[in-house]
């Protein structure tokens, strides 16, 4: 069990990685965007937005990825738009897995940044507007700085969500390996075949000291920037 | 400066309906909780729009809904200090401070760092954080932040209420300063009369969110009719009066009064400067002739110019001492063993000791108004 990882578990250890970072951080910008539209904006369809925002969250994620197959497959009408006017295809791509880790990730993000962006005192945000500033510079000065815990939590969480995201991966990009089979998948493929128990472990840990250390880092983070917040 | 406001605005089951022109100094909007002291000045911030109405400054019209012009909070240039003084969290009190210079442009910036630290005396505390600041010194920053926005008006939301006394007195002079050195017109809100009394020149007196009164803050501090809104016990005067030479008490400061000579506890004002005190009509007694030897050694002339019924057994007598009013609350039984009427000479008698220190203020320079 002590072996060094062979070439493929390192291939799944790096698309991992690769892919949960994309999708933190891709997602980051779009997971701001919803939270602050839902939290501040009363609209028609505001329901309907909260509900696709969060739908990934109580969906079986099987049904997640096969929706996202029929989308941005090759033969889906987004995925044959982007194919065609790009060049980028999504389907059975690490891209594509990222978009699935992202989209499953996006609710815990979204659910984080809007409860402390609710819970930042507005009337800074108009003592902010007395003094002379504008809205998109209250936001940039007042408002991203004080849910800047929230923010960083949502992204880890969002990221942690992508490291171990399976059930929609598989569906909408396989588990090639060395392309699409990141940590979850290579577990999954190993505990399939005779012999194949002691690589599953070894992944199993990795997986396990690589969202630790996540975890870790948020909480370190988070208290970093809500010690910055409360200006202690 | 001129703030004319004539608004109407509902927030929840309240309706505001305000209308008041001021060109005061200080203006105070003074009113019990609920008033709707806070929704008028978040009207005249841009913070809240009115269901109707215009609100105009100098003529430069900022919200008027039958053109339907309502220029929003960051182009008013409306200085706003609140109520909990609202320092920005993330950032050091310096950065608090400097936050609104960067929007105002070279030409309106009338706002120097210096002068504002060392006037509101807060140079020692600009490295530190908002949190770790006392309820006096927030203000005090509060203050400096809105000033340094180089505003062309200045709200200020109860500023003193979430502070005690002694915190209180320190502040008001401050406040006093940035009247008389800055000469920016102020916008008071308050609950509390003695700050208004002291502070400001003109006031409007809101009740149930309509104006009952507005005018210079002697003449609404003396209506008998407006007792019951502000909040005092009793009639009262403000007076402004310069401090004259020291007489042979060095723990009394005589002040200049056209009617005769004035004694209060000692005062730490130079001679010739002027302040304001309040004198409250039970504290004034009356004599018809002379009054022979008493200890009460305030004897101003004065004429009696209404006599009017308030609480019984109290009546209240309206004087005229060489031009500035005093008012005096006696009893019933007192006005008819004396025979006073309207139009008769009396001497009107006040007991130097009955002066709270607290009831005095520098007054605003008369040359600057």
């Amino acid at each position: 069990m002590l072996e060094p990882l062979t070439p493929q578990e390192w291939s799944a250890i790096g698309l991992s990685l690769r892919v949960a970072f994309a999708a933190a951080l891709c997602g980051l910008p779009i997971g701001l965007l919803a939270a602050y539209v839902l939290a501040r904006f009363r609209f028609p369809g505001r329901a309907i937005l909260d509900g696709i925002v969060y739908l990934p969250l109580v969906m079986p994620p099987v049904v997640t990825g096969y929706l996202l197959l029929l989308a941005f497959g090759r033969r889906g009408p987004v995925g044959e738009f982007l194919e065609r006017t790009f060049g980028i295809v999504l389907a059975f791509n690490w891209t594509g897995a990222a978009l699935a880790a992202g989209i499953m990730g996006l609710p815990l993000m979204v659910r984080a940044m809007r409860l402390s962006l609710e819970a930042i005192d507005r009337r800074y945000e108009d003592a902010a507007a007395t003094l002379g500033a504008s809205r998109p510079i209250v936001l940039l000065t007042i408002t991203l700085p004080l849910m800047l815990p929230g923010i960083l939590a949502g992204t880890v969480l969002a990221f942690a969500r992508a490291l171990g995201e399976f059930g929609a991966t598989i569906t909408f990009v396989g588990n090639i390996p060395g392309v699409t089979q990141t940590i979850p998948s290579a577990i999954w493929s190993y505990t399939q075949v005779p012999g194949g128990e002691a690589a599953a472990l070894r992944l199993t840990l990795i997986a396990v000291v690589i969202a630790f250390a996540a975890l870790l880092a948020s909480e370190a983070l988070s208290r970093r920037a809500g010690r910055r917040v409360l200006g202690q | 400066m001129t703030l004319a406001v004539d608004i109407s605005a509902r927030a929840g089951g309240f309706a505001l309906d305000a209308a008041f022109e001021s060109a005061g100094r200080i203006t105070a909007l003074f009113g019990h909780s609920g008033a709707g002291k806070t929704t008028l000045v978040n009207l005249i911030a841009g913070l809240a729009r009115p269901e109707r109405g215009a609100i105009a400054i100098d003529g430069d019209t900022l919200v008027d809904t039958t053109r339907g012009v309502f220029v929003p909070a960051h182009r008013r240039r409306i200085g706003y200090v609140f109520q909990e003084g609202r320092l920005f969290p993330h950032l050091s009190v310096r950065r608090n401070l400097v936050y609104g210079r960067r929007f105002s442009t070279t030409k309106e910036r009338w706002a120097d760092f210096d002068t504002i630290v060392d006037l509101l005396g807060i140079a020692s505390l600009l490295e530190r954080q908002p949190a770790g600041l006392s309820g006096g010194e927030k203000q005090r920053v509060a203050i400096g932040r809105a000033l340094l926005a180089s505003p062309r008006l200045l709200l200020m939301d109860e500023p003193l209420a979430s502070l005690d006394e002694a915190r209180k007195a320190d502040l008001l002079p401050y406040i006093e300063r940035l009247r008389d050195e800055m000469r920016l017109p102020i916008v008071y809100v308050s609950h509390a009369i003695d700050e208004v009394a002291r502070i400001a020149d003109t006031m409007v007196l809101l009740v149930g969110g309509k104006v009952v009164a507005n005018g210079p803050v002697s003449d609404i501090l003396a209506r008998a009719d407006l007792r019951a809104h502000t909040g005092q016990q009793e009639a009262s005067v403000v007076l402004t009066l310069r401090v004259g030479a020291p007489g042979p008490d060095p723990h009394l400061t005589t002040l200049e009064h056209p009617a005769g000579r004035f004694s209060v506890p000692r005062l730490d004002q130079a001679e010739g400067s002027e302040i304001r005190m309040r004198i409250r009509a039970r504290d004034v007694a009356l004599a018809v002739g002379d009054p022979g030897n008493l200890s009460i050694r305030n004897r101003l002339s004065a004429t009696v110019t209404a006599i009017v019924e308030a609480e019984p057994p109290t009546v209240e007598v309206s004087l005229d001492a060489a031009g500035m009013p005093l008012i005096a609350s006696i009893t019933g039984e007192a006005v008819r063993a004396l025979g006073l009427r309207v139009g008769q000479p009396v001497t009107a008698l006040i007991k130097s000791s009955s002066f709270d220190r607290a009831a005095f203020g520098p007054a605003a320079r008369p040359s600057d108004a």
